[in-house]
């Protein structure tokens, strides 16, 4: 289990409840076009950015915007702008490692649980019940505090806290698409059982995995971006969204902009995939229900 | 459903918090080996490497006995709080935790309260005005609540409220009760912003489910006041999906603090986890996350409790969480 945001989303959409239909409208477009924006400054990075992200200018210590620096200067005379540009790839590549491996292993275990019931289903949920509730970023602190602060080590232990809660929502997918004509179908004319799960059940419960994915990216955003702030991810130096807003916080009063805009960047990425995602849910899910 | 199937779910879940704790402890406890460098090292901190001091720390942590009997010898210690010293300041753990712990638990209450008031009852404004500004509002309003961390809505409300328009105080604690509500109130909002946007939503959709149903509708049709509708039918209902996610709540609150606590610079347990994992004073850190892991077991076990008391529907068994 990620962040939280996650649970709500996911869970919530299980439920009944009125929605609303939101197809292609000017939010959707909008937070693609945040998402795209951040891919791409998270792909070139330093080069999109003005100024050397890394380089200290001990004559332009915490200086208020201007034309040379947008958004100021920081403690260390470091550009902002450039900063919040080249912080994009620690936002971006984490979650999305950890989305892509959480997608993987959530979908297979969830089709196996779903699918095949009995013994397994329940011994993975009694796993994926006792993960539940547990506060990722908790475990993130004591894991960085026992073996030592690393991203990418931040990144493999939120995969294994995010693998039940896909799990989860394919698992319950999984179970509607059991009982249809198609599956016993497919059992009848003899069809291995994981080409069943695979070309069979899967197709149909690839919309909410989709969707959820989106869900999962933002959450892991948002864990990741906590961690950093507490200091316990990346080295002090690097760029990146939430220890910016750690190191910064003490520029409040001098330039304000210099918090603001990482964190202005960490809520507009987090709320554009949560949009994304669930506008996704429900675009794939009507189209799907045709079928 | 009978007081004696009440008893044997309490006792059967008992049983599986006895067990879950066991399992926490043993991992906490582990936390010592999976840390690189020598164990010696490790809990001497900056401390002199001499020969007695290293044999001090081998009586305390029994480090000359196998493992299984050091593991079984520090949990007998746990289990009468006591958790050794700290590395960094070489005061008992406990004392360290209680020193810290009104604070924290202050903070806590202070936002569970507030989730609840204000989840709930925005929750239930937004249902009632389905489709109207007022819900749409309510409803972006909760996406943006999700989408924000505990710790950038702290920094955020430090700026508004402390800086910009000095309504709060932005550092310290506070002396008495109402002086640190008011000096306490800009961390427990920063903290609430998830869980109310959280229980909000679930309210909002929980109170649209059941608004449609028979008894409802049969209910307004007998001409009961739309007060009495209100409160006799659709929230006891529509809360039972509340306490289903209290889990998450609770889990979401301790995340929160730990973020609120650092963005303001309060000393409480969460800034101790930080400074603990910082300085790798495993001691501390053990200590801090066995609290959390009693909590958190205790209150789903709670949870479970009242989610059957409130809802005669659900039958032993048939929940696990």
């Amino acid at each position: 289990m990620t962040a939280n945001t996650v649970l709500v989303l996911g869970e919530e959409r299980q439920e009944a409840g009125v929605r609303r239909r939101r197809a292609g409208s000017p939010i959707i477009w909008l937070s693609l076009l945040v998402v795209a924006g951040v891919l791409v400054m998270a792909v070139l990075g330093a080069i999109l950015a003005p100024h050397n992200p890394s380089a200290q200018h001990l004559a332009l210590i915490d200086v208020t915007p201007s034309g040379a620096h947008w958004l100021g200067t920081d403690a260390l005379g470091r550009d902002v702008f450039s900063r919040v540009i080249a912080g994009a790839r620690t936002a971006f590549f984490g979650p999305l490692v950890i989305a892509a491996a959480s997608f993987v292993l959530g979908n297979l275990l969830g089709l196996f649980a779903g699918y095949r019931g009995g013994l397994a289903d329940a011994i993975i949920m009694r796993w994926v019940d006792f993960m539940w509730a547990l506060p990722a970023l908790v475990i993130l602190i004591v894991v960085a505090g026992a073996v030592g602060s690393s991203y990418w080590l931040a990144v493999v232990v939120l995969i294994v806290l995010t693998v039940p809660f896909d799990t989860r929502v394919i698992r319950g997918a999984t179970l509607e698409q059991v009982p249809r004509p198609y599956v016993e179908a497919a059992k009848t004319l003899g069809v291995p059982r994981w080409k069943i799960m695979l070309f069979h059940v899967w197709p149909n419960v690839s919309p909410v995995a989709v969707a959820n994915t989106c869900l999962v990216f933002a959450g892991s955003l948002v864990t990741l971006a906590g961690l950093e702030f507490l200091g316990l991810g990346l080295p002090p130096a690097s760029p990146d969204w939430g220890l910016m807003l750690s190191q910064n916080e003490a520029l409040l009063f001098t330039n304000p902009l210099a918090t603001i805009a990482p964190a202005v960047m960490i809520v507009l990425t987090a709320i554009a995939m949560n949009l994304i995602g669930d506008w996704l849910y429900e675009q794939l899910t009507s189209r799907g229900a045709g079928r | 459903m009978s007081s004696r199937g009440l008893l044997f779910f309490v006792l059967r879940r008992l049983a599986v918090l006895a067990f879950l704790l066991v399992v926490i402890s043993f991992v906490t406890f582990s936390l010592l080996y999976i840390s690189p460098g020598s164990l010696i090292d490790i809990l001497l901190g900056a401390r002199p490497h001499t020969a007695a001091t290293v044999r001090a720390l081998t009586r305390e942590y029994h480090l000359n006995k196998p493992f299984l009997v050091q593991y079984w010898l520090w949990a007998r210690q746990a289990v009468q709080l006591h958790f050794g010293t700290s590395i960094q300041t070489s005061l008992a753990v406990t004392s360290e935790i209680t020193a810290r712990l009104p604070l924290s638990m202050y903070l806590g209450i202070y936002s569970f309260v507030l989730t609840m008031v204000l989840g709930i009852g925005l929750g239930v404004a937004s249902a009632l005005r389905r489709g109207s500004v007022v819900d749409r509002v309510l409803v972006g309003g909760a996406m943006l609540g999700l989408s924000t961390p505990a710790f950038v809505a702290g920094v955020a409300l430090l700026y508004v409220f402390a800086i910009r328009i000095r309504w709060f105080p932005a550092y310290g604690v506070g002396s008495g009760f109402f002086d640190e509500l008011w000096h306490l109130t800009l961390p427990a909002v920063a903290l609430a912003v998830t869980t109310v946007a959280y229980v909000s939503r679930h309210t909002r959709a929980a109170m649209i489910g059941t608004l449609d149903q028979d008894y409802v509708v049969f209910a307004r049709a007998r001409g009961l006041s739309s007060r009495r509708v209100l409160y006799m039918y659709l929230l006891r209902n529509a809360l039972i999906p509340v306490i289903t996610i209290s889990g998450v709540i609770l889990s979401s609150l301790i995340v929160g603090v730990v973020l609120v606590e650092v963005a303001f610079s309060l000393p409480g347990l969460g800034s101790l986890l930080v400074t603990a994992a910082t300085a790798k004073d495993l001691p501390v850190l053990q200590g801090v996350v066995l609290l959390f892991a009693v909590v958190i077991v205790v209150a789903n076990l709670l949870a479970d409790v009242v989610y059957m008391v409130v809802d005669p529907r659900i039958r032993v068994g048939e929940r696990s969480t």
